[in-house]
């Protein structure tokens, strides 16, 4: 039921401009941070304010919207922002990623490959994947725009002389088509790899920092390596104990307190369909007995 | 190779009166190579000064000092340095290292500074001390805690280590033993048969006697009492 | 022979006060100059303005470059001139922690300047790292470990290994034996000098500390009030002091 005390989507139509003009910016220089006018929303920092303003830009009333944090559809995050779009704009929403047209997510990339037709918001706390060692804005804008990048392998570095392998396991860097080096967000960097040739278009919004950044469809991205030390996208050596799937990134569930714990598929919705085709992991009720 | 034409040398005091004191003036001499040239002159009669106008390392107001080709008065620092470096050498009464190096390092540096391979300095850094009886076990010490003479000898060595075409020496066989005096002297007629044009200066006069060729007065150099009267009343000239 | 460094007339103002004025000399390969004063004459003024810390008011500082030759490093743009800051130039600060990552180990503070000019191998650059802190007489084995926990000297001495490990040819130094105890300035001055001969490194130590230039640079520059009053050969200037502020100088040294 659309609330009609507001605007569509909520954000009057000059801000929604505002934020287009930088999302197109944005998608012209793939990987650049785009300065833009952060609103308030009615919501804390942290929560997506940059995500929901990037969603509020670009959904129209035939929409059809999907939102995620950390791959589930149904913790309080995601529930709250779906809501909110289902009162202010009163488009279609959805849990089933082949259906959504934006999808916004926290965190994660979904399992199912995307589409020409769909466009993928991501929630960004730090858009600056310098700042763990650069802390002076003036100067990673300055790194940005000479492409001194040797920092960022800096850290890296370190990684390794610490645990003996690149530990970096979220929020790790990539660079963009040979220019631009991005944070993309806290995914797992087991979701790294879908960044690079994506169909859907990707757009990065940090609320707080006032930033969005992009990726067209089809970008090239790189997750930075060394050459001794390559790249590597692991996830947990188990399968999914409800779905039994084996190519999905897993969440571990502690379920009791005796140490019981369970591994499943973080996108709820990968996890479902795979269950309705008939796929059934060893810890499905009734397949217990069978694990 | 050492020519000096009317070279003449002042201190100004700006921080005692601005008192000016006239050391020496129109000096004129030549040393030839292969020659060893002793400067003479009671004390204060501007010896060690005119010594150190030829090093560079006094000011000269006037004249030329021309060591081979290189006027030192008109050179470039880095002039002087690469003139220092390989033709000009200068075993002066003090021994001045960096603290912690090594006795064997101390004497091979004028080596290492001309690119001479490590072993080779070495090697003719460890010949001097032998030569000048400093015991094998110091040569790994810094020389900033030894005696006196051993210091000196040091200083020697080091000045001795490279083959100078034009060599300086401020008193280098004060304070050394007979034996030690011997090595040194012949070390000096060695330096003269290889064609080094030898300044120095010798208190030790029977050492004079034996390594010198000529004596030079300084004393001739000072200026008259007219000059400047009051500042330099302790200076008799006897300039003709 | 070309000048490594060229400077002509620099000047830097504050407002109406002097930073430097009208300072020109030249620097060739392998010399080493140093810069004395007391506090306030501008010394370090004029090393940041030609180190391009600082953009002066007027004058010129030419660098000759290994691609193109000599250029004027104030008018240059600023990638090329940020280029030069990570490979041919090096500046010591004389406080480690300015011139250090804090945060991170001695291995990826000498590797930074490696990987900033593209070195992609992480073994390559651990390798450079370790032979470039016994090079400094760090243990190999602190390799790992994070400025933080090293002594003054030894972070000094990181400081170095990580200015020279792309084998820079000019080094700025901003008194880097100030802040640390006699003994510790005897080791690392004796390194400065071993290293400053075997990489044949053109050199400006800025310093208040005479005895430091006596036995690191061939010439020295004696700055007052922003202005150079006196120059030359190093013990000349110190044995032979020409002007009345060098005289002061010199003769305010406490003996030993």
């Amino acid at each position: 039921m659309t609330d009609h005390a507001y605007n569509f989507a909520y954000l009057d139509e000059q801000t929604k401009r505002m934020i287009r003009r930088a999302i197109l910016k944005a998608l012209a220089i793939p990987g650049y941070q785009v300065p833009f006018a952060s609103r308030e929303m009615p919501m804390p920092y942290g929560w997506g304010t940059g995500g929901v303003q990037v969603s509020a830009a670009v959904l129209t009333p035939d929409d059809t919207f999907k939102v995620i944090d950390q791959g589930a559809d149904d913790t309080t995050n995601a529930v709250s922002i779906r809501s909110f779009f289902e009162r202010t704009a009163g488009v279609a929403t959805t849990t089933a990623t082949i259906e959504a047209s934006v999808i916004q997510t926290r965190h994660r990339i979904p399992e199912a490959p995307l589409t020409e037709d769909q466009i993928l918001v991501y929630q960004v706390p730090i858009p600056e994947p310098l700042r763990f060692l650069e802390p002076r804005e003036s100067e990673t804008r300055k790194m940005h725009s000479l492409e001194e990048y040797g920092l960022m392998h800096v850290k890296l570095y370190e990684d390794i002389s610490r645990h003996g392998h690149i530990a970096t396991s979220y929020a790790y860097p990539v660079k963009v088509e040979g220019r631009y080096v991005m944070d993309p967000s806290p995914i797992p960097k087991f979701d790294n790899p879908k960044l690079g040739d994506m169909a859907a278009i990707q757009l990065f919004g940090a609320g707080r920092e006032q930033r969005i950044y992009a990726l067209p469809p089809y970008t090239e991205v790189v997750s930075l390596d060394f050459e001794d030390h390559p790249f590597e996208a692991p996830k947990a050596d188990q399968l999914c104990g409800l779905c039994g799937a084996e190519d999905s990134y897993l969440d571990e569930v502690i379920t009791d307190d005796t140490g019981g714990r369970l591994f499943c598929c973080s996108d709820t919705d990968y996890c479902e369909g795979r269950r309705k085709a008939g796929h059934r992991g060893p810890a499905f009720p009734g397949n217990e007995a069978a694990a | 190779m050492i020519e000096l034409k009317d070279v003449s040398k002042t201190f100004t005091l700006h921080n005692q009166g601005s008192a000016v004191i006239d050391v020496v003036s129109g000096v004129s001499f030549h040393v030839a190579a292969g020659e060893c040239v002793a400067l003479t002159g009671a004390s204060g009669a501007g010896k060690s000064t005119l010594m150190r106008m030829i090093y560079g390392n006094y000011l000269t107001q006037a004249g030329a000092i021309c060591i081979g080709d290189v006027d030192i008065v008109q050179a470039e620092p880095r002039e002087v340095i690469a003139l220092r470096r390989a033709v000009l050498g200068y075993v002066s009464q003090f021994l001045r290292v960096v603290p912690r190096v090594a006795t064997l390092d101390v004497v091979a540096d004028p080596l290492r500074a001309l690119g001479v391979p490590a072993e080779v300095a070495a090697a003719k850094a460890q010949d001097l001390l032998a030569r000048l009886n400093i015991p094998q076990r110091l040569w790994p010490l810094s020389p900033t805690t030894f005696s006196g003479g051993e210091q000196q000898r040091v200083n020697i060595a080091r000045g001795f280590a490279h083959a100078y075409p034009a060599l300086l020496l401020d008193e280098p066989t004060a304070s050394l033993d007979a034996t030690n005096r011997e090595v040194v002297l012949s070390l000096i007629e060695e330096a003269k048969t290889r064609g080094a044009a030898i300044i120095g200066i010798f208190h030790d006069d029977a050492a004079r006697a034996r390594v010198c060729d000529r004596e030079i007065d300084v004393s001739v150099f000072a200026p008259g009492p007219s000059i400047n009267g009051e500042a330099v009343g302790h200076q008799r000239g006897t300039a003709a | 022979m070309t000048p490594l460094l060229s400077v002509q007339g620099v000047t830097k103002r504050y407002g109406a006060q002097i930073g430097c004025a009208d300072v020109s000399f030249d620097l060739y390969p392998g010399e080493v100059m140093g810069i004395v004063g007391e506090s306030g004459s501008g010394k370090s003024t004029l090393l940041n303005c030609m180190a391009g810390h600082l953009a002066p008011d007027a004058g010129q500082v030419v660098f000759d470059t290994r691609a193109d030759g000599p250029k004027d490093t104030v008018t240059m743009s600023e990638p090329e001139r940020r280029m030069l800051g990570r490979t041919d130039w090096a500046f010591v600060h004389q406080h480690a922690r300015d011139g250090l990552r804090m945060g991170v180990s001695a291995g990826g503070n000498v590797g930074e300047r490696l990987m900033a000019v593209g070195a992609r191998h992480y073994g390559d650059i651990r390798g450079k790292a370790t032979d470039w802190l016994e090079r400094v007489e760090i243990d190999a084995a602190r390799v790992d470990d994070r400025p933080t926990t090293f002594s003054g000297g030894m972070q000094q001495r990181l400081q170095i290994a990580r200015n020279l490990v792309t084998g820079p040819r000019r080094v700025f130094m901003d008194e880097p034996t100030g802040g640390l105890d006699v003994s510790v300035q005897a080791r690392l001055l004796d390194l400065l000098r071993g290293l400053v001969r075997d990489m044949g490194l053109s050199a400006i130590i800025v310093t208040h500390d005479l005895a430091v230039v006596r036995l690191l640079a061939d010439r020295l520059m004696v700055m007052k009030s922003g202005h150079v009053v006196e120059a030359g050969l190093t013990d000349q200037v110190l044995d032979d002091p020409q002007h009345a502020y060098s005289q002061l100088l010199v003769s305010s040294v406490l003996q030993v």
